[in-house]
């Protein structure tokens, strides 16, 4: 499912508590099939101070560089950039495979630099995987 | 099975899952009569000195994990670019990896705009990495290099703030290193009155600070040449005990001469061995 809504209500700026605000789940319910058990001393507090502010590094660079465009060349630039990014963000393997995002790298100009999200826990590299029908299922919504 | 859980996008960069698990075992290790494991630190002496032609960088080479020297000789000043090398002191995986990062995109940005890089570049990219993790990288740099814009030379501190100066130290050795080059820094130096300068500072760091040891690396950049000298000065060679004031060597010898002991009675018995069997096995060498 995509989430269509503007950048500022994409943030996570705080961690789910349960029963409370679990995100995304139908009818308000925690969703225990998709998130598994949830335990409320180990989601009321971050577990390191930089994980919601790494969580959201990548929106808060592009709200300021969308930001700072649109008062330098007028509404229109970000705009623009912002429908591109949309398709390429589309252009997607299927749902279990990880896919190579290499529209969307050279739009954001991240494909001629190295972080540490190159090197540490590469996704594709990751030992566990979904399990490729329910995770079909899921997106086409019939789960 | 119906209970599998769909599994969600599994993001790069550091993950914190063991984060909380790890504040649980840390907590209940000293009840257990655990020890965490502490990371290695370079806990070091580094400088740099900005003279006629160019910047002299200077660092000791040992590696403290704790109380104990972990590496005797390891090598403190990494590579940026051909123009620019960087010191490192602080936890010295943090400093190998953000340097071997920022070598690595600087490399990336100059074959992009076809220049060769400046230094004000690479101080930038570093300074912007080490805020965004908010001193949780513990990597305290000297930066120096010669660009098209003359010799610059930067510190840049675990939080990510910098300072352009003349004449730079960190390290657990700073405050030595320092006051050494408080005393006889002069602007314009010539290049052997530069290299003797850092050389004695890094020494006052080396003498006077537990954690710095061993030998003295160099590294004189100017416009179009770098000399890497390592070791430019072994300080302290294992096995010889120098006193600065006498220079003279006075290891000592804990060997005993032979005749120290007194033989007071000598009994020899040949022990004879006849030959009962003798068998011969043929090698495959094929």
């Amino acid at each position: 499912m995509q989430n269509t809504r503007g950048l500022r209500s994409q943030l996570k700026d705080s961690v789910p508590v349960t029963g409370l605000c679990p995100q995304a789940g139908t009818y308000g319910v925690p969703d225990t099939l998709r998130r598994g058990f949830s335990s409320v001393k180990n989601e009321l507090l971050p577990s390191h101070p930089l994980e919601l502010s790494e969580k959201n590094f990548r929106l808060n660079q592009d709200k300021m560089n969308f930001s700072t465009l649109r008062n330098i060349q007028g509404l229109h630039a970000p705009l623009k950039l912002q429908m591109e990014y949309r398709a390429a963000r589309q252009i997607q393997r299927l749902p279990f495979l990880q896919s190579s995002n290499l529209a969307l790298d050279t739009l954001r100009g991240s494909d001629d630099t190295i972080g540490f999200e190159d090197v540490l826990n590469d996704p594709e590299l990751s030992e566990m995987m979904g399990d490729p029908h329910v995770m079909v299922e899921y997106k086409l919504g019939v789960l | 099975m119906a209970t599998a859980s769909v599994l969600q996008a599994r993001s790069a960069g550091f993950s914190f899952e063991n984060c909380k698990r790890n504040a649980l075992v840390e907590a209940n290790a000293t009840d257990l009569g655990l020890r965490v494991p502490t990371a290695r630190k370079t806990g070091t002496t580094i400088c740099g000195v900005v003279y006629k032609d160019g910047v002299v960088l200077g660092a000791d080479t040992r590696a403290t994990e704790g109380m104990i020297v972990a590496d005797k000789n390891c090598s403190k000043i990494h590579y940026i670019s051909p123009n620019i090398y960087c010191c490192g002191a602080g936890t010295a995986a943090d400093t190998e990896m953000t340097t071997q990062i920022i070598s690595s995109n600087l490399e990336l940005h100059s074959l992009s705009t076809g220049r060769l890089p400046r230094v004000a570049t690479a101080n930038r990219m570093l300074k912007q990495m080490l805020f965004r993790y908010q001193g949780y990288i513990g990597a305290a740099l000297v930066l120096g290099g010669v660009d098209c814009n003359g010799p610059h030379l930067y510190s840049i501190y675990p939080h990510g703030s910098t300072d352009k100066l003349p004449y730079v130290t960190m390290g657990s050795g700073s405050l030595a290193a320092m006051a050494v080059f408080e005393d006889r820094y002069m602007p314009d130096m010539e290049e052997e009155d530069a290299k003797r300068l850092v050389r004695d500072a890094i020494a006052g760091g080396i003498f006077n600070d537990l954690g710095s040891g061993s030998n003295i690396d160099l590294c004189v950049i100017s416009k179009g040449k770098v000399d890497y000298l390592r070791p430019h000065d072994e300080a302290n060679k294992k096995g010889v005990r120098v006193n600065e004031l006498d220079a003279r060597p006075q290891a000592g010898s804990y060997k005993y001469k032979c005749g120290t002991t007194g033989v007071l009675t000598k009994a020899v018995t040949p022990l004879h061995t006849e030959l009962v069997e003798e068998t011969i096995q043929t090698m495959d060498t094929s």
